[in-house]
């Protein structure tokens, strides 16, 4: 039974105690409940654990509407400023749920640590690239990228970087459900609404007509740059699976030509997500600094940047893919794709995409 | 230096809902518009900033109102919450007008919240704006901005040059530097006097100090006492202001919503000598809430405290401020500040004086006092669950009644009974000539957007002419 379970709580963040100040203020005033889940999820309760806390904060997709209709907002003496709090909360819980700890201490100061990681596994990769065949680049073989680094290195490592992620999400995953002390098991009624609400971004409407990025005025650009980036890496990793099938299945040999589906899909899913990420960083760099948490921009940033790198160097590399730069571009994209896999599928927003909607 | 054109066709003075909706009007009118707020940026919109609805007539459910809710009922609800203190000619006028807004408020950036099933018991009489009032007026003074209207914040209109009911001149301070303005019509949509605590004492005396303004500190009835003085006529009982019991830890001005309490039902409430004073359970609460202000008004220092129990507590809404607790009624008589013996006592005898019935938070249940005064009609359940509650109580201003008189062409009415060429008023500065007392959800802010809007373009007419 959970409740024979003993848990180790650490003492009280001032974090959740300004968080749970804000929140009663909310429960007293309702008048945010058409915007988004956060709300309805806050008038079930009275009292906030911290478990409830997070949960919140994890909910909360940073849409401000409630920021620019507050009635309490700063300057009023309540200085409510919820996605603000939020946002520094879910730093706090990211590093909570995360697994194992010690990634999570690292990922505190996140971004040198993601840049750190990146460089070291494209340092790694451009290392290994160098032992199996010298001379496989420009060669006959030209654009055969198993000739750079071979087939079972690249399977092993990004495998087992694969893996790796996919247990510190479960990990994380559980230890968040743990805390918010979930009633339910997740079951599939709720999945499916959680599912439908990430494929959809509802809780980034702001109430239906989208986000405040500047002001008071509402924008459904942010959404659409995340669409855009979200449904670019689908394709991107649709691409990687048709590859898979292509040679493991029909036995059809990389590279494939431009007209494939796996080359179609890179190269739509790339540019969709170049595009999504330099929007959200022209949102993010002009946006209003008020409702922002600093220290989780930072985070932002270097996650964007890294995608952006590993879609920009994913494209460079199909375009060049004959020519002798092949060899160094394939190292780094890898390095950076294992580098974006180790920081941001375990440690960060794992819990966020964990988060089920109350309906 | 204030930058400030000579002049203009139309002046609106206050930015809350009334005079959006004026401003607004009189600009897709033609006129050329300058708003003058006394708030800066960030509290601009006056008390509809801390409004979440607003009352309105319609024949057939919408995407945002249930049921049909007809002139003749809201006109009965009106008469009934005024105790006949209306205009019935201004006030059905101002009900019909209500059919036509919601048309209005969306094509000017208006949003609100589905109709709420069951939730919300005005969902079939209010419309609730999404994100409450400061997100409509937001809206609004974005369209504003838009359109062209000149919108000067932190700018205070001090008096207004009225003769032979003609506006000639509107003086105004920003940041220290005054200037002056000639427009051709002036609405003046700069609310009541309920933020003017020296006014208030006027009528209430040294009371009025521990007073709780609900909304703006911006309400100083400075505009509304310059009108008088030069003879407009006046409307609505000076001494008369709408008081509710907030929490007494609530901030001097703009608490807004989240200071409200509405556990005095399932409570019993006492003095700071510890006895009762009033039947805590006379009524429903919507149909009471509203004597509980004049009631603490009345009691020493203007305080008052709320005590109950474990079990009474879920009964109402969650406060921004955590009730007080304690595991003895003599800790908790400590904790509030209260004579410990004289409260205990109150609460003994209270609870040898409960009779047994059915509880029903819902309706007017049979559990009763018998054999104390003042008795409790209703819901009236012995205190004796441990850990105890107690909240503070201080009256709370909502808003004042004094305004100008004002005809249906919201022209300010002189004393001498003829309507002003070019001065018109729309808002809470005339609310007072259908709201002569009480008061019903969602009315003041149908009261402001319909009078605001014929202000608007009444104001423009005569501009342009």
């Amino acid at each position: 039974m959970r409740s024979a379970e003993v848990h180790l709580r650490v003492p009280e963040s001032a974090g959740l105690q300004q968080g749970r100040r804000l929140v009663e203020i909310c429960n007293a005033c309702r008048y945010c409940e058409g915007y988004c889940a956060v709300f309805p999820a806050i008038e079930l309760r009275r009292q906030f654990t911290s478990g409830d806390l997070s949960y919140l904060a994890n909910l909360c997709h940073d849409c401000r509407a409630c920021y620019y209709s507050c009635q309490y907002a700063p300057p009023h003496e309540f200085a409510l400023n919820l996605p603000k709090a939020f946002s520094d909360l879910r730093l706090e819980t990211y590093e909570r749920y995360a697994w194992p700890r010690p990634l999570a201490a690292l990922f505190r100061r996140n971004g040198i640590a993601a840049s750190v990681l990146a460089l070291l596994c494209t340092v790694l990769f451009a290392w290994m690239a160098k032992t199996p065949s010298r001379s496989a680049a420009g060669s006959e073989n030209a654009g055969a990228f198993y000739a750079v680094v071979s087939e079972g290195v690249m399977i092993a490592i990004s495998g087992a970087a694969f893996l790796f992620a996919l247990l510190a999400l479960a990990m994380g995953l559980r230890n968040f459900w743990r805390d918010t002390n979930s009633p339910s098991a997740l079951d599939a009624p709720s999945l499916l609404a959680a599912f439908k609400d990430v494929f959809t971004l509802r809780n980034l409407g702001g109430g239906g007509d989208g986000c405040n990025n500047h002001d008071e005025s509402f924008s459904q650009t942010r959404r659409y740059f995340h669409h855009s980036l979200f449904y670019g890496f689908l394709l991107c990793f649709a691409s990687t699976y048709t590859a898979a099938v292509y040679e493991h299945i029909f036995g059809w040999i990389s590279p494939y030509p431009f007209l494939s589906l796996p080359v179609l899909l890179g190269t739509v899913g790339g540019a969709a997500m170049l595009v999504g990420i330099a929007g959200l960083l022209q949102i993010k760099v002009t946006a209003d600094p008020g409702p922002a948490s600093k220290l989780l921009l930072d985070i932002d940033y270097s996650f964007l940047v890294l995608l952006f790198v590993a879609a920009a160097t994913g494209l460079l590399l199909l375009a060049m893919r004959s020519t002798a730069a092949m060899g160094g571009l394939l190292a780094v994209h890898l390095g950076v794709i294992v580098s974006l896999f180790l920081i941001f599928t375990s440690p960060a927003p794992s819990s966020r995409r964990a988060t089920i909607s109350p309906r | 230096m204030v930058d400030l054109p000579q002049s203009c066709d139309v002046l609106v003075v206050g930015g809350g809902n009334a005079g959006l909706s004026a401003a607004i009007t009189a600009r897709e009118a033609g006129a050329s518009v300058i708003l003058l707020e006394h708030a800066p940026k960030a509290f601009r919109g006056g008390n509809s900033r801390h409004t979440r609805n607003l009352r309105l007539m319609h024949d057939s459910p919408t995407a945002t109102l249930r049921g049909s809710y007809s002139s003749s009922e809201y006109w009965n609800d009106l008469l009934s919450v005024t105790s006949g203190k209306t205009d019935e000619r201004l006030a059905r006028f101002t009900i019909d007008g209500t059919s036509q807004l919601l048309p209005w408020m969306k094509a000017h950036g208006a949003r609100f919240q589905p109709a709420l099933e069951g939730t919300l018991s005005l969902s079939r009489t209010n419309a609730f704006f999404l994100g409450g009032g400061k997100a409509l007026m937001n809206a609004y003074y974005a369209a504003a901005e838009r359109l062209g209207v000149n919108v000067l914040y932190d700018t205070e209109v001090r008096s207004l040059c009225l003769a032979r009911g003609m506006i000639r001149e509107v003086f105004a301070v920003k940041n220290g530097a005054s200037a002056a303005v000639r427009p051709k019509a002036v609405v003046v949509c700069s609310g009541g006097f309920q933020a003017n605590i020296e006014w208030l004492r006027e009528y209430w005396g040294d009371a009025a100090r521990n007073f709780i303004i609900r909304g703006t500190p911006y309400a100083q009835g400075v505009v509304l006492k310059n009108l008088l003085e030069q003879g407009a006529a006046p409307v609505g009982d000076p001494t008369q202001c709408h008081a509710v019991a907030v929490d007494a830890r609530a901030p001097k001005f703009d608490g807004g919503i989240v200071s409200r309490l509405d556990c005095v039902p399932f409570s019993i409430v006492v003095d700071r000598a510890g006895r009762r004073f009033y039947d805590e359970g006379e009524d429903i609460w919507p149909k009471r809430y509203a004597i509980w202000g004049r009631l603490v008004a009345q009691c020493p220092e203007q305080i008052a405290y709320a005590v109950t129990d474990a079990k009474s507590e879920k009964l109402s809404m969650p406060s921004a401020f955590p009730p007080i607790r304690a595991e003895t009624i003599v800790e908790l008589a400590g904790n509030l500040g209260i004579d410990a013996a004289a409260l205990e006592a109150t609460v003994r005898n209270f609870n040898q004086a409960v009779r047994p019935g059915k509880f029903d938070p819902g309706l007017l249940d049979d559990c009763r006092t018998e054999g104390i005064n003042p008795p409790k009609t209703h819901w009236a359940r012995p205190i004796d669950q441990p850990p105890f509650i107690g909240y503070p109580l201080r009256p709370g201003i909502t808003f004042t009644y004094l305004g100008v008189k004002v005809d249906e062409n919201a022209r300010v009415i002189m004393q001498d009974g003829r309507s002003s060429a070019n001065l018109f008023a729309a808002g809470e500065i005339m609310a007072g000539n259908i709201l002569g007392e009480g008061y019903v959800a969602g009315v003041g802010m149908a009261i402001g957007a319909v009078f605001g809007r014929i202000a608007g373009r009444e104001a423009a007419k005569v501009a342009l002419r």
